[in-house]
């Protein structure tokens, strides 16, 4: 298929579309109190993977969502489902099913009735919904819940009927609008990982809202970063999280640190920037424009307390020194007055931490990156 | 009582805020017992009196108001013939209260979620609009309905003036105008339940309905009404009953004509002169309605056990 986005596809897959978005806006209220939820946004999830739309709340992932669901229609702007325009269609005839954020598990129906409710509504055959309930509450491993009442379960087994219900009129697209939010942490996690192999299992597309960029990074194929109704990034959660195009994106994802910069020229594909205290580094480029003011950004596992013979890049004050288990955050205060935090993974033996001690550190090649 | 670890002021202190408990119910129970239980119970025994013959009631015992119900004594030979003007009576009520009750709950139900999918702020606007006709008097309300449905009325007129119909239909005194008055009178005892349960439905179970595969009938069909049902049978319940006993609106829009229940018996305690049947008529009615209650509180208790 050919994609007449600038967000063409880096990992060189030749999957086709199976939901396209073209400049679709969509805007709430009218006149001076309109809300822009969404502002002209383009966007190609392919088949069989597993799409995130990521962002803080209000960022326009959920109105995305509900506009690919046909909850709501757009103000303007296109939507194709698998080469068909949906963009005008009503909810019950598009091929597309929701997990929602509350589950909105119907109460007056058991455990098996909810499952089948989509099948019995597309006129399938009672045998054909038998078997094919009982294959989802196997799927989701709920056999022997299947006559009980929906407020009968546990919040994760509530979790999983809404799954099933979802996924058993076997839609083209599974859209999951932050399913797991309401979930404690262990449960979460079990979750995600039953989510991503479901997802294998199936091959259905999967298009999952969150706002925990930990979630995206563990489970999506790839990721949309998504603030005030645009979409920043596309990117697989390796791309998103190494190679952030936006500061936004690099401060959402992770743990990072951001430093003030100037650009001073360009050499090859880095860029050499003076920060605040006047020290100049390389920086990898991103393409973005850079002209003058920009910010550096670092990751703080990709740099280390400089040891005897290195040239440290960078110098600062010990503050804070924060054990992680595996390693220790250094919370350094630059001569700029802004903060860096490093991780140290080693050994801190042989290492001056006591609290206000000068620390050097090193950064890895590409490393750094400048942003606008 | 048997409980020896309490103290004798502790036993004391409980008795005494019994007692307190017992005389704050006092008034309630006065009341319920005045104004609802002995009236049924006069009611009751003046149904197995012999009538007088000025109204009021001769002491003396017999059925003859029951079997009066369902048959005729023949004035030559004694003997007992069935007769149904009665039971036809009772029938062509419930037929007329079922079919308010349908019409109630047709013209009610949209009503109500009109009401319960307004902005929280708007929704006690509509709700008075609904409550505002308890302002003014039913019979003054009935009399207004008879203006609108006679033959010189709004819709005779109105129909008349855009050319539908030539001569004015006859509604005023027919079925027609009682059944419209039953609906008008009840319709928000329909109203106000079935929008207390709409106003707790989770919109998100009708978008999940949608997203489903079912069209608005389907989920109005196996998503609203089976989650509003409490609502939509208490707001039977509430037309129902009081319009199987309705007096003014078939006594004024019936023309006195076509009888239901309430204006037989009102007949009976009237000019018939025969205490004991109306009170028996009463009671028949009372009878019936407890026995549907019942046959429908059991369903409901079993439809909830086969759910558990």
């Amino acid at each position: 298929m050919t994609s007449d986005t600038a967000k063409a596809p880096e990992d060189g897959t030749t999957r086709r579309s199976m939901i396209s978005a073209r400049e679709l806006t969509k805007t709430f209220g009218q006149g001076e109190t309109a809300v822009t939820a969404l502002d002209n946004v383009d966007i190609d999830i392919r088949e069989n993977e597993f799409f995130t739309l990521l962002g803080p709340s209000g960022c326009g992932k959920t109105t995305l969502l509900r506009l690919i669901a046909g909850f709501e229609l757009p103000t303007s702007g296109l939507i194709q489902l698998d080469g068909q325009d949906i963009t005008a269609l009503p909810p019950h005839v598009r091929p597309v099913n929701t997990v929602f954020q509350n589950y909105a598990l119907f109460p007056h129906m058991t455990v098996s009735e909810n499952i089948g409710f989509g099948l019995k509504m597309l006129g399938k055959s009672s045998g054909e919904i038998e078997a094919r309930v009982k294959q989802m509450l196997s799927l989701v491993q709920l056999e022997a819940m299947a006559n009980r009442r929906t407020d009968q379960l546990s919040g994760g087994q509530q979790q999983r009927v809404a799954l099933a219900r979802a996924l058993a009129p076997a839609p083209k697209v599974l859209l999951l609008d932050e399913p797991l939010a309401a979930l404690d942490l262990k449960l979460r996690k079990n979750m995600q990982i039953e989510l991503k192999s479901l997802q294998a299992e199936t091959g259905i597309t999967f298009i999952f809202v969150t706002h925990d960029q930990e979630e995206a990074l563990t489970m999506s194929d790839r990721i949309a970063v998504m603030r005030d109704g645009q979409i920043l990034q596309i990117g697989t959660p390796k791309e998103i999280y190494d190679k952030p195009t936006h500061r936004f994106v690099a401060d959402f994802i992770g743990d990072i640190n951001i430093l003030e910069a100037q650009v001073e020229g360009t050499e090859g594909d880095q860029t050499r920037v003076r920060l605040k205290d006047g020290t100049t580094m390389l920086a990898r480029s991103t393409g973005a424009d850079t002209q003058g003011h920009c910010a550096v950004a670092l990751r703080p596992e990709s740099i280390r307390v400089a040891q005897a013979g290195d040239t440290p890049a960078l110098t600062g004050q010990l503050e804070n020194l924060v054990y992680m288990g595996s390693a220790h955050n250094l919370h350094l205060r630059l001569g700029s007055g802004e903060e860096l935090v490093v991780r140290h993974g080693g050994s801190t033996e042989g290492l001056d931490l006591s609290p206000g001690a000068q620390i050097g550190v090193v950064i890895a090649p590409g490393g750094a990156r400048v942003l606008a | 009582m048997t409980d020896t670890s309490l103290t004798l002021a502790e036993q004391e202190s409980r008795r005494r805020r019994r007692q307190t408990r017992r005389a704050l119910l006092a008034p309630a129970l006065i009341i319920i017992l005045a104004i609802s239980i002995m009236p049924l119970g006069i009611t009751a025994l003046y149904s197995f009196l012999t009538p007088g013959t000025y109204g009021g009631v001769i002491w003396e015992f017999t059925p003859d108001a029951y079997v009066q119900f369902l048959f005729e004594r023949d004035i030559f030979d004694g003997t007992l013939q069935f007769n149904d003007s009665y039971l036809t009576i009772y029938m062509r009520s419930i037929g007329l209260a079922f079919g308010a009750t349908i019409g109630a709950l047709l013209i009610g139900f949209p009503t109500a979620y009109f009401i319960a999918t307004k902005p929280r702020e708007q929704r006690n606007f509509w709700l008075f609009l609904i409550t505002l006709p308890f302002w003014t008097n039913l019979l003054i309300r009935t009399y207004a309905m008879l203006l609108i449905l006679r033959d010189e009325g709004l819709i005779n007129l109105s129909l008349m003036g855009v050319g539908v119909i030539e001569r004015p239909l006859s509604i005023l005194y027919t079925d027609t105008a009682v059944f419209i008055g039953l609906i008008y009178t009840y319709l928000p005892f329909m109203v106000l339940p079935l929008y207390a349960s709409l106003e707790k439905l989770d919109f998100r179970l009708v978008e999940a309905g949608y997203d489903l595969y079912a069209n608005r009938f389907r989920v109005l069909r196996h998503i609203i009404a089976p989650i509003a049902k409490p609502g939509i049978i208490a707001g039977c319940i509430l037309v129902f009953i009081p319009g199987l006993g309705a007096y003014i609106t078939p006594a004024l829009l019936g023309g006195g004509k076509k009888l239901m229940i309430g204006n037989m018996i009102a007949i009976q305690f009237g000019s018939s002169r025969n205490w004991p049947f109306g009170s028996a008529a009463a009671l028949i009615l009372m009878a019936l309605v407890v026995i549907a209650l019942l046959i429908y509180a059991r369903s409901v208790s079993k439809g909830a056990r086969a759910h558990g």
